[in-house]
């Protein structure tokens, strides 16, 4: 059996511009966790998850994915993870050229071994399960609004039943109920496929109803991490402001 | 432990009985593949259990109702036993995508008969000429309110893009012109040697550079070096919504963005001409001094006799004309740009291709007209 923690952040420093964005992060993230990153705008959330991705330098310190050092693995070590690993960006990022489904398809042909009968009934089922009808899967991404497009991009990132699952704002822009399919779509898969999902996320509904745990980032740095209910306690300002405000007392009401 | 999937049949208590075994999850993806279609035969009523199964994902839930399905299809019966937890959700979602109506499954045809495609094409032809005739409207428009309200010109940003379509040109279109230059003078000695012709090597080099060669390069490395720009810039900024935010703005995108390209084009054309002529005249003497043995001074003199500011003047009213055109087509193709990366792309390659071909038609209907008028 693989080690429990699936994600393992080390003394992590990303300078970017000369300007030192991530200052010296450490946490881990079990296997199963749902695990919600929260931070003002501009706080590092976004650049912290890249640099886990591998998609931005790092300055010194360590990222650890299932066991495997990102900036050691080797090609096929990382083709592996790569295979386990789903990404959702915040704009969608999705392939413009191709349709929806075959969005969906991309990452099976390139790492399963099945047929194309196959693919191509997993893909709609994905999009079914987020809420798409079938008729939309041979639209393209240009001919869909903005919530179709996450929904989209949380369809690819789950295209291969994947280990671990990173969210960049799932749920921004969408409507309270197609936002609350989604979490209800995180929770389902985390039980069924024993998921860890690490989300960037505002949405105060999702942190209390999905994440079993919070980190909160401010200024570089973890100023606090639990459950909704100890970061409810901790005294911040900046934390009793995010959670404590108009907003953030609404959400705790429903 | 991880161990692949398989069926075992059994005889249950109710018909015929097969047992799931096995993590049925998209690593084993062949596996998945080749038992969805591994129904028994003859069985007149199934159930498959899912008592064994380890780890299960939506492949392998496709895989389990492909099954069932396909023994449904045969004609017999077949039940899935659906574990009531949370993976009752995966199979509810695959049993969405599976219930598709069977006409949907193909993509729509989108390429048709030839007849189809070619009327199609005409049509596609008709909207391109009328949109372009509407743009040189617009242009006229804008460019005569320009005159009245100088401002409104947006000469900054014309002298920005004549800096980039025009003085960052001049490098590699006098390079180019000059090898030019050589090579015709090269040829023409070599030639014209046979005939002892040499003496008209200057003539032939003058007048093909001065009226043709000059401005088609000139034009044409335009077209591929500034118009797929323009096409790329605009097509982006439509991609973005950009030019939506213009417009909202009560901003008109062709006074913005358009104009000052085209105006930038029309003005550097001309002075690319004159420099790209000048470079190919100076090569050509460069291997006539060289290769041909003419010195410098009889060059100069011949080429006084040969070329006519005639020759200057059919080459130099045709590149503002040309430049014209190929920004009309990158604006056009630019402003035709969809959502996608690769409709992006087939824009820019439709703008240098149109362009230049345009420039080489539009060279032919002024070598009509100038025979015509006897110049």
């Amino acid at each position: 059996m693989e080690a429990d923690e699936v994600i393992t952040v080390s003394d992590l420093h990303v300078t970017l511009a000369g300007h030192e964005v991530v200052r010296g992060l450490s946490f881990q993230v079990r296997r199963g966790e749902i695990v919600g990153l929260v931070g003002a705008s501009g706080s590092g959330k976004t650049v912290l998850l890249r640099t886990m991705l591998g998609l931005l330098p790092k300055t010194s310190g360590t990222v650890e994915i299932m066991g495997v050092r990102l900036e050691q693995a080797t090609p096929a070590e990382s083709r592996r993870i790569g295979g386990r690993c789903g990404m959702m960006f915040q704009q969608g990022a999705l392939f413009s050229s191709l349709t929806l489904r075959e969005n969906v398809e991309f990452p099976m042909r390139e790492y399963l071994d099945g047929s194309d009968a196959m693919y191509g009934d997993v893909a709609l089922a994905k999009l079914a399960m987020v809420g798409l009808s079938v008729e939309d899967a041979d639209k393209l991404p240009s001919e869909i609004s903005g919530g179709m497009t996450k929904r989209v991009a949380i369809a690819r990132a789950l295209a291969l039943d994947p280990d671990i699952l990173f969210l960049d704002e799932p749920t921004s822009g969408l409507d309270p109920i197609a936002a609350g399919e989604i979490d209800r779509l995180i929770r389902t898969l985390q039980r069924v496929l024993n998921l860890t999902v690490f989300m960037v996320t505002h949405d105060l509904n999702s942190l209390k109803s999905v994440c079993t745990r919070i980190l909160a980032l401010y200024d570089g740095r973890i100023i606090a991490q639990g459950p909704m209910q100890d970061i409810l306690a901790f005294d911040h300002p900046w934390l009793r402001a995010y959670f404590r405000g108009e907003r953030g007392r609404a959400a705790q009401l429903a | 432990m991880a161990q692949g999937p398989s069926l075992r049949a059994g005889v249950g208590a109710d018909g015929d009985l097969l047992s799931a075994e096995g993590d049925w999850t998209a690593a084993h993806a062949a596996d998945l593949d080749r038992l969805a279609h591994a129904a028994p035969p003859h069985v007149r009523k199934l159930t498959i259990s899912l008592e064994g199964v380890g780890r299960l994902d939506t492949f392998g839930v496709w895989a389990l109702e492909r099954l069932r399905r396909s023994v449904v299809e045969a004609g017999a019966q077949a039940q899935l036993a659906i574990p009531q937890d949370a993976r009752a959700d995966l199979f509810a979602g695959v049993d969405k995508a599976l219930a598709r109506p069977s006409g949907q499954t193909g993509r729509r045809d989108r390429w048709g008969t030839l007849l189809h495609r070619l009327g199609r094409s005409a049509e596609a032809f008709a909207v391109d000429f009328a949109a372009f005739l509407d743009l040189t409207g617009r242009l006229t428009f804008c460019f005569a309110q320009g005159l009245r309200h100088p401002a409104r010109l947006r000469l900054r940003s014309a002298v920005h893009h004549l800096d980039r379509t025009g003085l960052r040109a001049v490098p590699i279109i006098a390079l180019m012109c000059f090898l030019i230059g050589c090579i015709l003078a090269q040829q023409g000695f070599f030639h014209f040697q046979r005939f002892g012709a040499t003496d008209y090597v200057v003539d032939l080099v003058t007048i093909l550079v001065l009226r043709e060669i000059g401005v088609l390069l000139v034009t044409i490395m335009v077209a591929g070096r500034s118009g797929s720009a323009y096409t790329a810039e605009i097509g982006s900024m439509k991609m973005r919504e950009e030019i939506d935010a213009l417009r909202t703005m009560g901003l008109d995108p062709v006074e913005y963005l358009i104009l000052p390209r085209i105006l930038a084009l029309i003005v550097a054309a001309p002075l690319l001409t004159i420099i790209g002529n000048g470079a190919a005249l100076y090569g050509a003497g460069v291997v006539a001094w060289i290769y041909g043995d003419m010195s410098p001074a009889v060059y100069i003199e011949r080429l006084h006799e040969a070329a006519s500011h005639i020759d200057l003047e059919v080459g130099l009213i045709k590149a503002p004309v040309m430049a014209f055109v190929i920004g009309a087509v990158a604006a056009l193709e630019g402003m035709k740009v969809q959502g996608s990366a690769e409709s992006l792309g087939l824009g820019a390659t439709a703008s240098v291709v149109r362009s230049i071909f345009f420039v080489i038609v539009l060279d032919g209907i002024f070598a009509v007209l100038f025979a015509a008028m006897g110049m």
